[in-house]
């Protein structure tokens, strides 16, 4: 599977694609989030939290770069808003994270696509109206592949 | 001076029992425990985030000294705090701000009773600093570690000098990090109301004060910008009703959106924005605080953190409250090591010690 486009009309829609995703989830999985301030990628971590069996809500972890939460298996939400240098990203030591058995979302990672698994689900969010965003998931090799058509399969079955 | 056998300077009770005074020299080491509780003084070391701090606090409440080592103009240039340029800034400056603090407020090693040291939560490499540095001294002294929970000092700023709140009392710990509504029923008893879903307030400034330009720490620079403007523009506030969570996401998002149709904003525009958007934040914190006031019949309400060090919020929130508000000079509700101290000063009177094995939490919650 190539690519998939996707309109969400509210946060909560946000919140339920995030969801899906988190419940198909597996050690390891890397999702990248990229996209505008106020464009749903905290919203969409949200869910993915849910699916992951987290009961609470995954707050903006801007301030200390890394939080972990804890369900069916390590959730590490990721978030490059304050870095603006690849080198600060470097320094980091995410490598933890990154190639460790959790789950890992990153958000404002077009900041340090470079230095991040090159195999990975990348969902670019955009902005269109008060409460439509776009939604476009592309995965970087089999394993996204797989993920993203388990994905698309349930989404039918939704409607 | 003598070292005291520390399993005795731990288990004394505040009211001494004299039957275990049988000989001499335990009768000395009562006495001396017997000064030491009676002023009892603690070091605290923080280092959760961009501040190196270290202060001494006499009995919970009395600063013999605090010194605060801010890196603010380092991350200035940044937009924000970098985690490594910070935890190399906090080694650089931690062991200074310890003799400094050490000096100023003119005590030896053998005065302090206790090493009080934040351990989360906050930056894993800016933590790491502190509590190495504490366990260093405290093996190196002999003297007992507590490990404080950040938020929890926050509201223990309200302890220090005259000020003595009482039970319960609703905190509304306000900070870059953190938005926590929390029941406070006694000493180092908490109860989690509600928290922010997304941004914290204080990140809610900072990235409102990006999208205005205004610089960093956005708080202050808000604040002052604010001044010069009416808060009349139309942003929106999440009640979340049914809850005493807060969200600041929507702010920010429609902060953006009213920046980007207006294109670019003027002085006066900007004074407008951020007075419209401080009073967004504002009116959300203090509405949702009432609520949680009323409906669980508090006594006091403690504001903590640093975006409680901003005027306006506590301006209104004194107006609006039913009960008394309680709000630390503003250099205690930034980050110190005094609130850490004065926290631990609580820990040891209940016995709570920990071991020279504790280690850092960097996503550590309260209640």
């Amino acid at each position: 599977m190539t690519a998939l486009q996707l309109i969400s009309h509210s946060p909560e829609q946000t919140q339920r694609l995030g969801l899906h995703l988190g419940e198909l989830a597996q050690a390891s999985d890397v999702f990248l989030l990229t996209g505008n301030l106020g464009s749903g990628k905290t919203c969409l971590t949200q869910g993915i939290a849910w699916g992951l069996g987290i009961k609470e809500y995954a707050f903006s972890p801007s301030f200390i770069i890394v939080r972990e939460y804890y369900g069916r298996l390590p959730l590490y939400h990721i978030d490059f808003y304050r870095l603006d240098h690849i080198e600060e990203i470097v320094d980091l030591g995410l490598e933890e994270y990154l190639y460790g058995n959790g789950v890992c979302v990153v958000e404002w990672a077009e900041k340090g696509i470079g230095v991040l698994p090159q195999e990975n689900l990348l969902i670019n969010l955009s902005y269109i109206s008060h409460a439509d965003r776009s939604l476009s998931l592309e995965p970087k090799g089999e394993r996204y592949s797989q993920l993203l058509k388990s994905f698309s399969l349930d989404l039918e079955t939704w409607s | 001076m003598p070292k005291m056998p520390s399993m005795i300077h731990f288990c004394l009770p505040p009211s001494l029992n004299y039957s275990i005074c049988q000989r001499q020299s335990e009768f000395q080491v009562v006495l001396l425990t017997y000064a030491i509780i009676r002023s009892m003084k603690i070091l605290g070391i923080e280092t959760s985030c961009d501040e190196t701090a270290a202060a001494v606090v006499e009995d919970g409440a009395n600063i013999m000294s605090s010194i605060v080592a801010s890196q603010v103009d380092i991350h200035a240039r940044y937009g924000g705090i970098v985690p490594e340029v910070a935890s190399r800034q906090h080694l650089i400056t931690a062991l200074p701000v310890v003799e400094s603090a050490m000096a100023e407020a003119k005590v030896a090693w053998q005065d302090i009773a206790v090493i009080a040291v934040t351990i989360g939560p906050g930056l894993a490499g800016s933590l790491l600093v502190g509590v190495n540095v504490a366990k260093a001294i405290a093996l190196a002294q002999g003297l007992p570690l507590i490990g404080v929970n950040h938020l929890e000092g926050h509201i223990y700023a309200n302890w220090l000098g005259h000020s003595q709140p009482v039970f319960p009392c609703l905190c509304l710990i306000v900070s870059g990090g953190h938005s926590d509504l929390v029941l406070m029923t006694g000493h180092g008893q908490f109860e989690r109301l509600g928290r922010t879903r997304d941004d914290a307030a204080g990140e809610a400034f900072d990235k409102g004060a990006r999208i205005l330009g205004l610089g960093y720490p956005g708080g202050p620079a808000i604040e002052a910008a604010a001044k010069g403007g009416v808060p009349s523009l139309p942003l929106p506030r999440a009640w979340l009703k049914g809850s005493d969570d807060f969200s600041f996401s929507g702010l920010k998002t429609a902060l953006l959106h009213l920046v980007q149709d207006k294109g670019l904003l003027d002085a006066p525009l900007v004074a407008e924005a951020a007075a419209s958007f401080q009073q967004a934040i504002v009116d959300v914190l203090v509405t949702k605080t009432m609520q949680a006031a009323e409906r669980l019949g508090v006594r006091q309400i403690l504001l903590a953190g640093g975006v409680a060090a901003n005027k306006t919020l506590g301006n209104y929130i004194t107006r609006h409250s039913p009960v008394p508000v309680l709000i630390p000079p503003p250099n205690l509700c930034t980050d110190n090591a005094a609130m850490i101290a004065a926290c631990a000063y609580y820990h040891f009177q209940s016995g709570k010690i920990d071991g020279y094995d504790i280690d850092i939490v960097a996503s550590l919650s309260l209640g």
